[in-house]
């Protein structure tokens, strides 16, 4: 608590960890690369948000703590020459080629260069040698021309996931950000879930596109294009057209997705339903039948590929289920041809629309695989390449008049909804878990202290007697905790529910863009728990499609044809990544 | 309340004493890495050999040689002291140990070629003591340096090793400690010149919980090998001043991060912690106090950077070594997140004088506000060059004609540059400045480790801004943008001025770069990145112009800007540089003058070298 005057102005700080926060709460604004808030390593290495404090000098912004009477200058001219000349020296280092950037209209650099009138870098030395693009992992491109070595892709992997995927090499200009001993994106211990990009202020890590393929599929009359989208999107595509974050805007999706001529609409919310389903009932078997516990929940593509390549030996725990993303993909390839004349197994495309870049990956995964050599799901667009598709297809997403999806998979819960934040699932579960175990309906839904995008809960259940404890964790450096817990013996718990992203699927890999707000997340959930709150059903159970398609095809959760159709097998990846690298 | 010791240090003295006494004829043999390198080794087994015989053949009971650390005079290496016969010899080699032995030892009559001749008044100088090099030095840090048995418990508690620290876990009173060191006005030996007694304040704030001592090794300076002659030549030094910080602090763990690239140094430490532990001067309860304190020593890999103290902290966490901003200051916040001391190797070698003979002492040394001495590695165009330690505020002047014995080859001083790639250039205008801490600051330079290059007028002193330019952004973590991109940039230019393709506009971007990475910097790596630029560009901002405008080199250094020609007038036409040249460059008929094709010209001199009439001019 104290008092610290910015560019004149009394401005009073409370609990802010250094000064720039209290610099944007009060309405001023420096610019910035590498600081990020949710990364707390007091990094200040691209030195933009330098101010000039009385008494202390030049002072990066992000790292110093607030102190009672300082007083702050965020325009003197010597910061205002340090942050142009930093400017100018990435300019000339950087490759210029912005138009067909990625990153063009999103990116830092080209924003601030914009702001601070950079207009010529010719006299520092500019890059000449360009290295190729390395496109060989299944989610992510990395660029390294357009690397400015903020380095928040490094810490980002590091400290959300205890992993090293991108590490500083080199000394001095020679400097860069690569995979360990130069290696490709793809031949490392990759979980791709995308944060590197998501922190990344330009173009030198973005998510791999299939905008273009998924164009030539609707644009080509003999295909039949089936989409589904996942709980996370609708809270989060507004922003990309000015609205709010946390904007419920399930409709406009449906009907967007049909303007821009998808032949069929579904809902992920909708497998997730199913997930629940199958996952509660796997649970209960666990329990009652001596299974391995505690079961850990597969939704997340990227703990799965952390688990088979970082820890095999913990693969039992996982359960079985695929993904809703991998559910949808088997329901609509074996079923939608049955249900739409039209439609055929050979024209049949099925696309999905995730918050995730670990999905991309998920998808080509071989279980989910079929037997004519096509996948389960054909194309995997993020949230930001489905907004790009929006844009190019000239929707006016903002006016667009919401519609129904397509039944009968479009229907869904609230249960399904929650899945996209963290807790989402098991609380979800729980839900339904109740009504298996003890017979009766859950009439208290909301179970609050599996709410929250905090990185580690505990909350213990009362089934009626049947006490279950469940823990819910998100990033993977906490699942490592829960890992080395179980391994010493020390886990009370019989749950484990695992999201790799901070906070969950909403502040995924692939959402637009909301680094720099923390707020933003917090909005994408409270929209997502509104849809929970105001939807017609909120246990998985009562979804009456999900009724439906039990009775039609599934008999039961559990059931051969379930198992067959939505569960899956794990691969131990680890001895494939390391075999060249040592002994375990 | 005073504390009981079970080791009587004086006793130990009194000890030691006798053994020394016992030990007959001394003979020291200076092994610091750069005898070593000279053949010391060899000159120690062969003085062995024939010391076998000794009693028979002298007064001697018996002849001892002694290996000692670095003596500071490692061009004149190797050194052997005689202190009973009151000699020094220089350049000692093996084949000349016998004649010392036959005509000194047994025949008492010194070797007179073997002594140390003074460049100016060309006479030979017999005891060390009175060579110039050493005669006008002060030593307090290396007070024992070529002295003692580096590798010898008992030499070093001869030369009062853990006497200081014995006195101070007596007097069991940690305030106390850090009160003297604030009294001696101790300042930072590694370059920043902070105050070492508020250093060990703030950290001792902090105290309750695991602080650790973090001891600063990792000498990075070319030329610079100050810390390197301590640890090798007195390492137990210290190691007690290591202890007596940890003690004033409260802290029980204590790092030394030493360079990879110093093996001696490494393994001489190693040995000194071992003897020191089973000694009880180190450890658990150190000499039967409550006090307990155990050294570990991290090498490093040798990046330049690795010397600023928070890159330092995070090498030896085991991360790449990256700066990391201030605050959080190490004393708060540094090894493992925890309360850390850091000081260099030197700033804890005084330590124990300090605590010895008091606080008044050592600040009756050096100017007002920088007490002591400092060491200074004196290399370059100057007749003497070596290791010296002199009292802070002593002139360059005093340093370089005194001391190091004028320039060779007489001539002209240009100027020096001191405090190594941070550092700045002193002209012939600072000759009478006092070398301290705010006096050097004030003209764009600074007292960094202590390293000082001396430049005679042939010295190019653009050529000498791009090296250091060129060791700094090859050295940088590569961590913040003004220092990686700015320092490159500011390379390229230098690289281009001394190509000859330099513009005037450079010099201007030179200098806002200069200044945009001092202000803008992480660390104090990149802060002082520009000093050379900067103090050169100040100074002689006409030799940069020469180089641009005129595209020549005054100094004649800059091969690019060389241009060599025939003197029709002097050549012969004997033919002879036509045939050294590896270029095919020169050509023209026997007995008529020979001529030079520029633009095949590769500049490299041989025919200037092997021209019998000295026809060839450079210009």
């Amino acid at each position: 608590m104290g008092k610290m005057i910015i560019n004149g102005k009394e401005c009073e700080f409370t609990d802010e960890s250094n000064i720039l926060e209290v610099i944007r709460k009060h309405g001023f604004n420096v610019p910035t690369f590498c600081y990020r808030p949710d990364l707390k390593d007091n990094f200040g290495a691209c030195r933009m948000c330098v101010v000039e404090i009385e008494g202390r000098g030049i002072q990066s912004s992000c790292t110093m703590p607030p102190q009672d009477g300082l007083v702050i200058n965020t325009n003197s001219a010597r910061v205002r020459r340090i942050r142009k000349t930093v400017l100018e020296l990435l300019l000339a280092n950087h490759d210029r080629e912005c138009t067909t950037c990625d990153k063009s209209g999103t990116c830092e650099l080209q924003k601030y260069a914009e702001e601070y009138g950079i207009k010529d870098v010719s006299k520092y030395s500019q890059r000449k040698e360009f290295k190729p693009i390395d496109t060989t992992n299944p989610s992510i491109v990395r660029d390294s021309n357009k690397c400015i070595l903020c380095g928040a892709c490094v810490r980002a992997c590091d400290s959300y996931h205890g992993l090293q995927v991108l590490g500083f090499a080199n000394r001095g200009a020679n400097t860069v950000v690569q995979p360990m001993a130069g290696r490709h994106l793809s031949t490392s211990e990759c979980v791709y879930c995308g944060q590197c990009a998501a922190v990344c202020p330009t173009g030198a890590l973005t998510i791999k596109s299939q905008v273009d393929k998924v164009w030539k599929e609707l644009t080509d009359p003999n295909k039949k294009v089936v989409v589904q989208f996942a709980p996370s999107v609708r809270v989060a595509i507004g922003e990309m057209f000015g609205l709010e974050p946390g904007v419920n805007s399930t409709k406009k999706i449906n009907a967007a997705l049909k303007a821009i001529g998808f032949d069929l609409v579904f809902d992920t919310n909708f497998s997730a339903d199913l997930t629940i389903m199958e996952e509660a009932n796997e649970f209960a078997e666990r329990v009652t039948k001596g299974g391995k516990l505690p079961m850990f929940t597969s939704c997340c593509p990227a703990w799965v590929r952390y688990l088979e390549t970082e820890h095999p030996e913990m693969l039992e725990h996982l359960s079985s289920c695929k993904s809703p993303q991998g559910m949808m993909g088997a329901v609509i390839k074996k079923y939608v041809p049955e249900y739409y004349e039209d439609i055929t197994d050979e024209n049949l495309v099925s696309v999905s629309i995730m918050p995730c870049t670990a999905k991309k990956a998920e998808a080509i995964r071989k279980q989910f695989r079929r037997k004519d050599g096509t996948y389960e799901i054909d194309y995997v667009l993020t949230t930001q390449e489905f907004g790009r598709l929006i844009k190019s297809a000239g929707v006016d997403f903002r006016t667009i008049e919401g519609i129904e999806p397509d039944s009968p998979f479009g229907k869904y819960s609230g249960a399904g909804t929650i899945f996209g934040v963290s807790g989402g699932v098991a609380e979800a579960a729980a839900r339904t878990a109740y009504q298996m175990v003890t017979g009766e309906e859950l009439t208290d839904v909301v179970i609050s202290p599996m709410r929250g995008t905090h990185k580690e809960k505990i909350v213990e259940l009362d089934l009626k007697g049947t006490k279950i404890k469940v823990k819910i964790v998100n990033t993977l450096r906490e699942a490592e905790r829960c890992i080395r817990e179980i391994q010493e013996g020390k886990a009370d718990y019989q749950l484990l529910e695992v999201m790799a992203c901070p906070g969950g699927c909403i502040n995924g890999g692939g959402q637009p863009q909301s680094c720099n707000d923390l707020s933003i997340r917090e909005k994408r959930a409270e929209g997502l728990y509104e849809d929970d709150a105001t939807g017609e059903w909120r246990k998985s159970h009562e979804n009456p499609e999900i009724k439906e398609l039990y009775a039609k095809h599934l008999e039961k959760p559990g059931s051969h044809t379930a198992h067959e159709l939505l569960h899956t097998t794990y691969t131990d990846k680890w001895t494939k990544l390391y075999k060249n690298v040592g002994n375990k | 309340m005073t504390t009981e010791l079970k080791i009587d240090i004086a006793q130990e003295q009194e000890r030691v004493k006798k053994q020394i006494a016992e030990q007959g004829l001394r003979v020291l043999v200076c092994t610091g890495t750069g005898c070593i390198a000279n053949g010391s080794l060899k000159v120690i087994d062969k003085f062995k050999e024939l010391g076998v015989n000794v009693s028979a053949l002298t007064d001697y009971d018996k002849m001892t040689i002694v290996p000692t650390g670095c003596h500071g005079f490692c061009e004149q290496g190797v050194l052997v002291i005689i202190p009973e016969l009151h000699t020094a010899y220089v350049k000692v080699k093996e084949s000349d140990v016998e004649e010392i032995y036959n005509e000194h030892i047994v025949g008492g009559k010194p070797v007179e070629r073997l002594l140390y001749v003074d460049p100016n008044t060309h006479e030979h100088v017999h005891k060390s003591e009175e060579i110039n090099f050493y005669a006008k030095q002060v030593r307090t840090a290396l007070e024992n340096c070529g002295h003692i048995n580096a590798e010898c418990l008992d030499e070093a508690i001869s030369v009062h090793a853990y006497e200081a620290l014995s006195n101070v876990l007596r007097e069991n009173n940690p305030d106390k400690v850090i009160e003297e060191i604030e009294k001696s006005g101790l300042r930072g030996r590694g370059g920043g010149g902070f105050p070492t007694g508020s250093k060990w304040r703030f950290t001792a704030a902090n105290k309750g919980g695991k602080s650790y001592v973090v001891c600063n090794g990792d000498e990075g300076d070319p030329g610079a090998f100050m810390d390197r002659s301590v640890m090798e030549g007195d390492p137990h030094k210290l190691l007690e001043g290591m202890a007596i910080a940890g003690f004033a602090v409260g802290a029980d763990e204590a790092y030394i991060y030493v360079r990879a690239e110093y093996p001696l140094a490494i393994k001489r430490l190693r040995i000194a912690i071992e003897q020191a532990e089973k000694a009880g001067y180190l450890g658990q309860n150190i000499m039967g106090s409550d006090f307990s304190f155990t050294i570990h020593i991290k090498e490093g890999a040798g990046a330049f950077v690795c010397g600023e103290e928070t890159a330092l902290i995070a090498s030896i966490e085991g991360e790449r070594g990256m700066p990391r901003p201030k605050p959080p200051f190490p004393a708060n916040k540094g090894l493992f997140g925890r309360p850390t001391l850091i000081n260099n190797v030197e700033t804890l070698a005084n330590v124990p004088v300090i605590m010895r003979k008091g606080a008044d002492w050592f600040a009756q040394m050096g100017t007002e506000k920088s007490k002591g001495t400092k060491t200074f590695a004196l290399t370059g165009e100057v007749n003497n060059t070596g290791l010296i330690e002199v009292p802070m505020g002593t002139t360059l002047r005093q340093i370089i004609f005194d001391i190091g014995g004028g320039i060779r080859g007489g001539k002209k001083f240009k100027a020096a540059q001191i405090g190594g790639p941070s550092g700045g250039c002193l002209t012939e205008e600072h000759l009478d400045l006092p070398m301290d801490y705010d006096s050097l600051r004030s003209v764009g330079a600074m007292v960094g480790s202590g390293g000082l290059v001396v430049m005679a007028e042939d010295t190019c002193i653009v050529e000498v801004a791009r090296f250091f330019m060129n060791f700094t952004q090859h050295e940088s973590c590569g961590k913040c943008v003004p220092c990686r991109e700015g320092t490159k940039n500011m390379l390229k230019i230098l690289e281009r001025i001394v190509r000859g393709d330099g513009k005037m506009e450079d010099l201007d971007t030179l200098e806002e770069l200069a200044h945009a990475v001092n202000d803008g910097s992480l660390c104090g790596l990149g802060k002082t990145a520009p000093n050379p630029v900067l103090s050169t560009l100040k100074y002689f901002r006409d030799e940069y112009i020469a180089h641009i405008k005129d595209k020549k080199c005054p100094a004649g250094v800059c091969t690019a800007l060389k241009s060599y020609t025939i003197n029709p007038e002097l050549c012969r036409g004997c033919s002879k540089c036509a045939r050294n040249c590896p270029a095919e460059a020169i050509h023209g008929e026997l007995k008529s003058p020979y001529k030079i094709d520029q633009s095949k010209c590769i500049k490299c001199g041989a025919c200037v070298a092997g021209c019998p009439f000295k026809a060839i001019e450079q210009s």
